[in-house]
């Protein structure tokens, strides 16, 4: 069989697998991307480009931080914005929750701080009068992820990394050591694979005789007609369950994990109305200045994670020179850093924090239960 | 009014009331849905005063009002989920409606052609103009320039003389000989060819400088039309070197041809197929209107523009299809019906196919736009951006789309999508088909927040339990 030869193939072209590949390429190594769709269209291209502390992990704080730092430097680019974040509470249960998850999150390096109420009816006055309880962080803000396809495809060509697009990988096989991949295209071999495909990773994965126990969430993200301004940071909700922003062009975009349905192999997913409505009077509760403005469209992106919510990077257990990069919870936020650590490990360098290991997933790991 | 139904029809135009009709008499209890205020479509339009009700509109409105079926009028359907939950706005605030059998009957809608200058004020679609004009007998302008192509022309330009206003230029892209060319096939719908022979001939007596073969090299004006420039086109309709003219004045009607209706078929996902003999992309079905969905069916210019005369005889055709796919043995009964509706549909699509051959955009069309030309106008996005991302290895639409924001506005992209699908064929040479068409999403028109959401209580908001935070 024969076919172009690659140092690294990697399979998926979102932030993630872009990071990696540019990162290795910049290391020496020959690298290919291959990409279902078009790059940056999956989850990449579809969420709602928040940048937010508040909603990291603990354990994943050092690593929000790193990559915050990454976007900034990116800026217009990626429409980086760095406005600030509210998140609030609106009975006294959410407040005593909010007031204990983000003094652990300061501790762990997040600049967030418990605020007034007269604080944010003065900085935020589109926003409900019934909020009990503020915390803010000066770092948040976020990106226009509908520009990821646009800003790594740039990436890509400016640091050497081929790559194909509207290119599916069919069938993974191995020969002589190399990983043969059959893709629409024709066949691309590799000595090191990359399996970066978000939640097409449960599809991938099989083709290499590998099972990891990946579930994908089905995320909803709306969008309104442009208008005047009435929300100047980004809003969050102390159950993580909304993040509300007003565009540059005025449009104000809607989130939180409110899930549709569907599944990756059946194409784009599915909006559920009654999702959607509860997502929509939350945040005409949180924001009642954004009542009367038009829902202009509403969509859904596709989030692979683990038991452990917890990512899954590192070398894939089982098979010698493949490995895996997904299941980020905040994988916009965290993605360009730990595609970086990625392309190190790959590269056979120290990452410069630790990575996530696959193989607590592995049969018989007694590493597999939940950690915090 | 009742959430659950045997059949609900989307659309209620000359296909769509037909369908309903059709179907309540095998005896299915159908709901018909549709945003104005009474059937019609935008054919057979209802007029402000019932008084001034007349014609095939006013005949089927009056079917349709002793018919069995249940019509939902100034319903604003904006989400449909894949088991046809109908999510819609009316009157009486938001409302959900069920059926195991969905006919979409949407229509089509107005295939626009960017020139310099057609974003000014003044300018609007001949689609726009005849709702302007039949229903509220409204002038566009004093002095118009009706262009682009397709028998709304001469109709748009003879409602137009007929209120008293001056057609300074009737501009059809097509030439003469284009028009003889399709004359066998327009023989297929005598007494519909005879109405445009009238317009025309009408348009000929009062002196309308006709220009056939020509297009609009630019609308020029400071905030409004004031100067229109023509000049002539290939058989190819690349603008060519003879001489143009610049006329005065104040409002110019355009548009070239229609396209199916698909955001309700792309929202559910069915399977779609770029045909130009239908008018381009267009959702895919069987001869009788099923498409690849079950239970979904399509009738009427939204299954492939062949317009009015046909609409009913798809829209039979299709309620039958569905009473048979649900069993209902009365139908078999009706073969002979069937076999007839068919051929009949048959003769009016020879007529129909040629009216949309006609209108069609050819390549160069592509051209006419500046770099600076607005494509997009909800986003505000030139023809040179656009461009741009394609030179980038933007090659789809949605890639377009999510480079540039061409087609994320309020529109939905119902009025770029063809213009910027052909750049890029043009651009990269690839086939339509490649380069696809948007991902369909919901809302399918705009609605507001408050009005969906209704009254709530914030203590009622059921918060599942969200992952680790």
């Amino acid at each position: 069989m024969t076919g172009e030869r690659y140092d690294l193939a990697v399979v998926g072209g979102g932030i993630m697998g872009c990071a990696a590949a540019i990162h290795a390429c910049g290391g020496g190594l020959n690298t290919i991307v291959i990409e279902q769709g078009a790059i940056g269209s999956g989850a990449s291209g579809v969420n709602a480009g928040t940048l937010s502390l508040q909603i990291k992990r603990l354990k994943l704080m050092p690593y929000a931080l790193k990559s915050h730092a990454i976007w900034r430097e990116a800026g217009k680019a990626v429409g980086f914005r760095r406005i600030g974040g509210y998140t609030l509470a609106f009975t006294e249960r959410e407040a005593e929750f909010l007031t204990e998850r983000m003094a652990l999150k300061r501790e762990a390096g997040a600049p967030i701080r418990m605020v007034s109420l007269n604080e944010v009816a003065d900085k935020e006055p589109g926003l409900s009068r019934s909020v009990v309880a503020a915390s803010y962080c000066e770092e948040d803000g976020d990106a226009n992820s509908s520009l990821m396809g646009v800003y790594y495809r740039h990436m890509l060509r400016e640091a050497g990394v081929a790559f194909r697009e509207r290119d599916g990988v069919m069938d993974i096989t191995r020969e002589k050591g190399d990983f043969v991949l059959r893709a629409k295209s024709g066949t691309i071999r590799a000595k090191r694979l990359l399996l970066a495909a978000g939640a097409w990773l449960g599809d991938l994965l099989p083709m290499l005789g590998s099972h990891l126990p990946i579930t994908v969430r089905v995320n909803t993200v709306s969008v309104t007609e442009p208008g005047p301004p009435v929300i100047g940071s980004i809003i969050g909700h102390a159950t993580g369950l909304l993040s509300l922003k007003q565009k540059s062009n005025g449009c104000i975009l809607i989130g939180g994990g409110w899930q549709g349905t569907g599944r990756p192999a059946q194409g784009r997913g599915e909006v559920n109305a009654n999702t959607l409505l509860t997502n929509l009077r939350l945040a005409r509760h949180v924001a009642p200045g954004i009542a009367n403005r038009r829902l202009l469209r509403s969509w859904t992106g596709y989030e692979a994670h683990v038991p452990d919510f917890y990512p899954l990077a590192g070398r894939l257990p089982g098979v010698e020179n493949a490995f895996v990069l997904g299941c980020v919870r905040g994988g916009f936020t965290i993605g360009p850093y730990i595609g970086r650590l990625m392309g190190d490990l790959i590269l056979g360098r120290e990452p410069e924090l630790p990575l996530f290991d696959p193989a607590r997933f592995a049969p018989g790991s007694s590493n597999s239960t939940n950690q915090h | 009014m009742r959430e659950d139904w045997d059949a609900i029809v989307l659309g209620a135009g000359p296909a769509g009331a037909e369908a309903a009709m059709t179907a309540a008499s095998f005896g299915f209890r159908v709901l018909l849905i549709d945003e104005e205020h009474a059937a019609g479509g935008q054919i057979y339009r209802a007029p402000d005063h019932e008084h001034g009700d007349k014609g095939e509109g006013r005949e089927l409105r009056r079917r349709l009002g002793e018919a069995d079926v249940v019509c939902a009028f100034e319903h604003r359907v904006w989400h449909i989920t894949r088991d046809f939950e109908v999510h819609a706005l009316g009157p009486d605030g938001p409302m959900r409606f069920r059926a195991p059998s969905l006919i979409v009957a949407t229509g089509a809608i107005e295939r626009h052609c960017p020139v310099p200058g057609w974003t000014l004020p003044g300018v609007i679609g001949l689609a726009a103009a005849t709702i302007l004009l039949k229903t509220h007998k409204v002038l566009p302008g004093r002095r118009v320039v009706v262009a682009g192509s397709g028998p709304l022309l001469p109709f748009v330009a003879n409602e137009i003389r007929q209120l008293g206003g001056t057609v300074v230029r009737l501009v059809d892209a097509a030439r003469r000989r284009d028009w003889v060319g399709v004359a066998p096939q327009v023989l297929y719908a005598p007494a519909l060819a005879m109405r445009g022979a009238g317009w025309l001939a009408r348009l000929a007596i009062s002196g309308v400088p006709l220009r056939y073969g020509h297009g609009l090299r630019e609308i020029a004006g400071d905030g409004k039309v004031e100067r229109v420039t023509i000049g002539p086109l290939s058989p190819d309709w690349d603008q060519t070197e003879g001489a143009s003219e610049t006329v005065e004045a104040d409002a110019v009607c355009i548009g070239y041809g229609l396209i199916p209706s698909n955001d309700v078929t792309r929202l559910l996902r069915a399977d779609h197929e770029f045909d130009p003999d239908k008018g381009g992309w267009v959702v895919r079905t069987d001869a009788e209107g099923r498409t690849s969905v079950p239970g979904l069916y399509v009738c009427g210019d939204a299954a492939g523009v062949v317009g009015a005369a046909a609409a009913p005889l798809s829209a039979r055709i299709a309620a039958r299809a569905l009473a048979r796919d649900r069993g209902d043995s009365a139908v078999a009964g009706h073969d002979r019906e069937a076999a007839r509706a068919r051929a009949a549909l048959a003769g009016k699509t020879i007529f129909g196919r040629a009216m949309t051959k006609i209108a069609t955009p050819r390549r160069g069309a592509s051209n006419w736009a500046k770099d600076e030309t607005l494509i997009c106008r909800c986003e505000g996005v030139s023809k040179g951006a656009i461009e741009a991302a394609i030179r980038e290895g933007c090659a789809t639409l949605d890639d377009v789309k999510v480079a540039t924001r061409c087609g994320m506005g309020s529109c939905g992209g119902r009025i770029c999508a063809e213009p910027v699908g052909a750049l890029i064929a043009v651009l990269t040479g690839a086939h339509r088909a490649e380069i696809g068409q948007a991902t369909g999403r919901s809302p399918l028109r705009p609605v507001s927040i408050d009005q969906i959401v209704g009254d709530f209580d914030y203590s009622d908001i059921p918060f599942p339990e969200a992952s680790p935070q």
